[in-house]
């Protein structure tokens, strides 16, 4: 399996590890309430089609990418920088 | 207590075969050279004043005046073989990483080839050519592989990984050899 990093190109899997669903950049605020916390921590949609996710290039440069893949196919549509994604809004 | 006395691999050729040598050659100084945040431009202009290098683009490896640049990470550059000038400073977080790496260095027709049994990139021409920096794995060690040109190979590991790395790359030299001889 590959993953296209944006800044090194189509790469093995080997050199990425997985963090979690792309949500995790959406932190609630620190006095939010318990309820935002609990979902945000632990409640998680588990979608047969399309989903965005976290992964770590640390065997590669570094870069924490938002990927875009399905769960249903496999097919890894996209990656882009976090921090690309979370300037954009 | 005993006295102790440092030794290391390095300066020394660790393994020939079939036209390869792996040897571990001194690099330093290596300062690693990471941008302040929207300071790439400013940074990229203090190198070339003063080294006469550009800051690197993903992948590459660019040598000027003895000196060496090459891309290691997203952000970041090395600096090879000189200590960076002053000015550096305003623009860019400056680390001395000298002590931290090892270079491996593998020379010879088939270095690709031994390569290939560790690298989950292509190190073939097409893909790495001349002027090459590669951030990736070599087995399970983070590595960055620079390619000046011809059939060279510096292969930088952490420093503590020295010898799993020349122990993994020998056997690898070896091992293609008896494959060549049967």
């Amino acid at each position: 399996m590959l993953i296209p990093c944006p800044v090194c190109g189509p790469r093995d899997i080997r050199e990425f590890t997985y963090k979690g669903h792309a949500s995790y950049l959406d932190r609630p605020a620190e006095d939010a309430a318990p309820e935002a916390w609990n979902e945000h921590l632990h409640l998680r949609d588990n979608p047969a089609g399309p989903t965005r996710d976290l992964w770590y290039h640390g065997g590669g440069c570094t870069a924490w990418l938002v990927v875009e893949r399905n769960t249903a196919t496999h097919v890894i549509a996209g990656a882009r920088l976090t921090r690309e994604v979370r300037d954009a809004g | 207590m005993a006295d102790l006395i440092a030794t290391s691999t390095e300066g020394r050729t660790l393994a020939e075969a079939d036209g390869l040598s792996l040897s571990q050659t001194p690099l330093t100084p290596i300062w690693a050279i990471a941008p302040y945040r929207g300071k790439a431009g400013p940074t990229s202009e203090a190198l070339a004043q003063a080294h006469g290098l550009p800051f690197p683009a993903p992948g590459a490896l660019h040598e000027a005046e003895g000196a060496r640049i090459a891309w290691s990470g997203l952000d970041q550059a090395f600096l090879l073989g000189v200590r960076p000038n002053a000015a550096l400073a305003d623009h860019a977080a400056l680390t001395d990483q000298s002590d931290a790496w090892a270079n491996l260095v593998i020379d010879g027709a088939r270095a690709r080839d031994v390569l290939a049994r560790f690298v989950p990139i292509d190190l073939s021409p097409a893909a790495c050519p001349p002027g090459s920096a590669r951030r990736t794995l070599m087995g399970h060690m983070p590595a960055l592989i620079l390619h000046p040109g011809g059939d060279r190979f510096e292969i930088l590991v952490f420093r503590s990984m020295t010898g799993t790395a020349a122990h993994d790359l020998t056997r690898a030299m070896r091992a293609l050899s008896a494959r060549a001889a049967l």
